[in-house]
């Protein structure tokens, strides 16, 4: 259990960052050496693989079907995607939504757009055709030229598929759906090569690199010009390399990587499922959780991205934006009857930063009512990006019940009992204060001020920090030290597809003091990751062994962090 | 894999109108006249299930009184009684933690399934993907999964560490998936295969063509990862492979009624009423040979049952209720496990109402059911509730109260396996591994 970085360091480390001047586009890359980690084999994650189909068919194709769950791991479904496979049943689903997409590429409706070619004869192959089609979207969909060998292999299937069915396009359509079900579609396999400027070491290759970059920035596939950039040997150099992670960093698909990358983190996939009890909470319905997920998207792109903002702003700002169903929620005229307008909540209002939004308060609750432990766990495992153990077997929660007495009033009252026990209380005081701070909101993330009659209190202390009431508490998670930390290990681990390594802990740190410098901006963090070398580099076998995970802050720290 | 280049040729024969049946993999699946054997005289195939619920049962009501054979169900397991001389009810089982520590709803999920107790992730292939390896590799489907509250994830299917086995969370899904345009009734007269089928059959040839050479490019742990993904290529191969092949007639196989699914969600009695629903199409399924291996997870393990317009769930009443002093249960907690009960005899109900020659669909099938805790109150890692119900075609003895005293839930597992054919001598890790069937349930 090797903690990253205690607040003392961090604090240490500020001032000295400070002083450094910050990097500038093309600047060489002079953070400190890493050993690299393995190449990675990573299975599309469903919104990668929609916004695939939308940049390389365009939007107006329809992604029919359902697709087999990601899994997280180490906090990130884009860490889950290292070890997911594909089962019988999932295959059976891609081909099924393959099969939907390849029909309506090659429909009266798009086949004059998405086929720059048109053949000899409708009625029979044209591999001419086929092989001009073929190569051009293979490239898109393969992140790399298709090989002599696999364009060869899709032109003769299309030209018999063609022949047999007597229709040129059903033997493109097949292609298509084949192409969507194969390995090299499904899975980012990454390939690695020697590093010609450091002797002995190995690097990604150029298409690997591209895929790295624009799946990390873009959450998309490479587009045309970064495709050619690897293939003239650009991503290779220094120069080269910077001038394309400028070119994506400047460009507004910059939001929708950032988007993507805090739909993960925040663990918005757990939507699909989340389901409240409509008795108690009648205004929460699908359209609801999807305008509340929305909400904290824009919150996040608008202070990160539009304004080039402080990353730790997200859990202060009061800036946001409503749709009228949330204005209902939030009790809040909204003019605008459709769409989206700004909001800013009063001065005063207990409602500040993403943390009070009703995405995350709903996400983190039960079905019928709020819950200060899932929230507490929530916040210190996605922002601070420390594990709460899980709680023990065979404990006798008859111990925290007070059988006389079985209605307390509020969930502090409730969890006084978790507190008081020694057996609970070392995970329960981790967790609790943090949840307890937001028990203004209910499960659906409606406002009360009190519960079951009596007033609920939301003063407490975490990490020896005290606060008065919730916007008090948005304060202290803005100045937690371990917010910063966590950005910069998670956001990396998400780039790479793998938790961070024990090795990589001085290059994290030295990535932390620049965050900083600059001011705790999310674009020139995800410039700096994406420009250096350690994010492409590719352990050499015999230094796997120094692998070893690197632990963000394990039940050691935690424990030392609520004396 | 010049098996796949000969078959792909073989396809590509056909598609020039060679005789459709040459070269592809033959089915051992013609009945004999009266459908309840196969042409052969070999019996009807077995079939396997699980049924898993969350947060037990309460110790003392669902254990029989008696151990052996004839006993009767205990007040919890009354809707059982109608089938005790078909189920065993084995009580008394443990999971050994060995000093990992408990995550509790999950730990012992994983040691029944998978004879293991993982730190963090699963590390083996749950016991259906074992069994269906050995007894449903010739259908369309390996296997089928349902869950009834509403989570894909909650299936505690896996085919290894990295792949599980996603769970239909509709009905009416899982009917389309079963029973729709793809469904090739076996008792149909006229049959032909379609063109575009035997072309798509042989463009998937293509991608497993490249398994070899793109197998080479990876690392060990990712080499079994894409070879899990050509294995999942193998079985879609073999789907259509089916499609494009008369069926045998199967004499007990007819369509479910299309359903319409109740809302999906955590509500008590909307989930059953999906499972009485899905039960109709798993055993119909069954009875159709579109699969041998069936399971089903009544709900995610930390159970989110609850009552309409209440905020308590399940598992929060396992916790958090007062023991009634006069009852000495947990009356609210116990109201779900009544239902999940009831909902188990649906399903057996419901194989046996299919009727197979002399014995019903129940007779040729073993269906494992079982929780995650003993008493989930206090996550009790003991005294499991598990029942095994069926004959599976006469491999195994019925009507039995194991009584056992703290010994490995995996003892279960191999128990299913042995019985089933799986040729394994042990089964589980560390203090788990058992070489020890259940002798009085062997044949």
């Amino acid at each position: 259990m090797v903690m990253l970085n205690t607040p003392a360091r961090v604090f240490g480390a500020l001032g000295f960052a400070a002083a450094i001047a910050l990097a500038g586009c093309g600047q060489k890359d002079d953070s400190p050496v890493t050993k690299g980690g393995p190449v990675s084999l990573r299975r599309l994650t469903e919104p990668e693989y929609r916004q695939i189909i939308a940049d390389v068919f365009g939007t107006t194709i329809k992604v029919p079907g359902r697709f087999e769950p990601d899994v997280r791991d180490n906090g990130l479904i884009a860490v889950g995607t290292s070890r997911e496979s594909v089962a019988g049943t999932g295959l059976e689903q891609y081909d099924l939504t393959a099969r939907g997409i390849a029909a309506q590429v090659v429909d009266d409706a798009h086949k004059a757009t998405l086929i720059p070619c048109t053949p000899a004869k409708v009625t029979d192959k044209d591999d001419a055709c086929a092989t001009q089609f073929i190569a051009n979207t293979g490239r898109l969909l393969f992140r790399r030229p298709l090989t002599q060998d696999e364009l060869q292999t899709q032109v003769k299937d299309a030209g018999e598929s063609a022949t047999k069915l007597g229709n040129f396009y059903s033997g493109l359509e097949l292609s298509v759906a084949a192409m969507l079900v194969s390995p090299q579609f499904l899975f980012r396999q990454e390939v690695s090569e020697p590093d010609p400027d450091n002797k002995g070491e190995r690097r990604l290759d150029a298409y690997s690199k591209a895929s790295r970059l624009s799946f990390f920035l873009w959450d998309t596939t490479p587009d045309s010009d970064l495709l050619e950039a690897a293939a003239k040997g650009d991503l290779n150099s220094d120069d080269g390399l910077a001038k394309q992670v400028d070119r994506m960093v400047k460009s507004p698909r910059l939001a929708s990587g950032v988007r993507a990358y805090f739909t993960d983190m925040l663990g918005f996939d757990g939507f699909a499922s989340l389901a409240k009890d409509p008795q108690i909470y009648p205004k929460y319905g699908s359209a609801v959780a999807t305008d509340a997920q929305e909400q904290t998207l824009r919150t996040l792109t608008d202070l990160l991205v539009t304004n080039n903002g402080d990353y730790r702003d997200i859990f202060t700002t009061r800036k946001t934006y409503l749709t009228r169903l949330l204005g209902s929620v939030y009790n809040v005229p909204v003019t605008t009857s459709t769409g989206w307008e700004p909001h800013e909540y009063p001065e005063g209002d207990p409602r500040a930063g993403i943390l009070m939004e009703v995405s995350f308060v709903s996400l983190h609750s039960h079905p019928g009512r709020s819950s200060p432990t899932i929230r507490g766990k929530a916040l210190r495992e996605i922002f601070l990006c420390q594990k709460v153990p899980d709680p023990p077997g065979n404990v006798n929660f008859a111990l925290v019940q007070d059988t006389k007495n079985p209605a307390f009033h509020t969930a502090r009252a409730r969890l006084g009992a978790h507190i008081n026990q020694p057996t609970c209380a070392g995970c329960h005081k981790i967790m609790d204060p943090v949840g307890l701070a937001m028990e203004n909101f209910d499960s659906a993330g409606g406002f009360r001020s009190t519960e079951n009659d009596s007033p609920i209190v939301t003063a407490g202390e975490i990490d020896g920090m005290k606060f008065d009431d919730s916007v008090g508490f948005t304060k202290v998670i803005h100045d937690h030290p371990q917010a910063p930390v966590c950005l910069v290990n998670r956001i990396y681990s998400y780039g790479t597809g793998r938790p961070a390594t024990k090795d990589e802990a001085e290059w994290l740190n030295y990535q932390v003091k620049q965050f900083a410098a600059s001011g705790y901006k999310v674009p020139e963090l995800m410039r700096r990751i994406a420009g250096s070398k350690a994010f492409y580099r590719i352990s050499t076998p015999g230094t796997e062994a120094n692998n070893a995970t690197l632990s963000m802050a394990g039940t050691s720290s935690q424990t030392e962090a609520v004396k | 894999m010049t098996m796949n280049a000969s078959r792909r040729n073989v396809l590509r024969g056909m598609m020039g109108g060679a005789a459709v049946s040459v070269g592809l993999p033959f089915l051992d699946c013609f009945l004999n006249a009266n459908g309840t054997a196969l042409a052969s005289g070999a019996p009807l195939p077995v079939a396997f299930g699980t049924f898993f619920w969350g947060c037990g049962l309460n110790p003392g009501r669902w254990e029989p009184k008696t151990t052996g054979a004839h006993y009767d169900m205990n007040i919890e397991t009354q809707p059982l009684q109608p089938f005790k001389d078909r189920i065993n009810v084995i009580s008394g089982m443990k999971v050994f933690l060995d000093g990992k520590g408990a995550r509790p709803h999950f730990t012992g999920e994983m040691a029944i399934l998978t004879g293991d107790v993982p730190r963090e992730q699963p590390n083996y292939a749950s016991l259906d993907s074992i069994v269906a390896d050995t007894i449903g590799t010739r259908t369309r489907f390996r296997s089928l999964e349902v869950t009834g509250t509403g989570k894909p994830t909650d299936s505690l299917s896996r085919r290894s560490a990295s792949v599980s086995n996603p769970a239909e969370i509709s009905p009416a899904a899982l009917y389309t998936r079963v029973f729709g345009p793809d469904f090739r009734d076996p008792n149909s007269a006229d049959f032909k295969p379609d063109p575009r089928t035997m072309v798509r059959r042989s463009v998937l040839s293509g991608v497993t063509d490249q398994r070899e050479a793109l197998l080479k490019q990876v690392g060990a742990a990712d080499r079994q990862r894409l070879d899990e993904y050509f294995t999942a290529v193998r079985q879609l191969e073999q789907q259509l492979d089916l499609q494009l092949q008369k069926p045998a007639p199967l004499a007990a196989c007819t369509s479910p009624a299309q359903p319409t699914d109740a809302e999906i969600g955590t509500e008590i009695d909307s989930v059953v009423a999906n499972h009485k629903l899905f039960a109709q199409i798993l055993a119909h399924a069954v009875a159709c040979d579109q699969t041998h291996v069936t399971n089903v997870v009544f709900g995610e393990a930390t159970s989110p049952l609850r009552k309409a317009g209440t905020a308590m769930t399940h598992h929060i009443y396992t916790h958090e209720e007062p023991m009634d002093p006069q009852l000495g249960y947990q009356p609210h907690a116990t109201y779900f496990m009544g239902r999940i009960v009831e909902t188990l005899a649906f399903y057996l109900q419901t194989m046996d109402s299919i009727k197979e020659g002399d014995g019903t669909l129940l007779d040729r099938s073993l269906i494992l059911a079982h929780s995650e805790t003993g008493f989930a109150k206090i996550h009790a890692l003991e005294n499991i509730p598990m029942f095994l119900a069926g004959g599976a075609g006469g491999r195994i003895k019925t009507g039995m109260h194991i009584k056992a005293d703290g010994e490995p839930v995996t003892r279960v597992g191999l128990t299913v396996q042995q019985s089933l054919g799986v040729p394994v001598d042990s089964w589980g890790t560390m203090s788990l591994n058992t070489s020890k069937p259940i002798s009085e349930l062997m044949v």
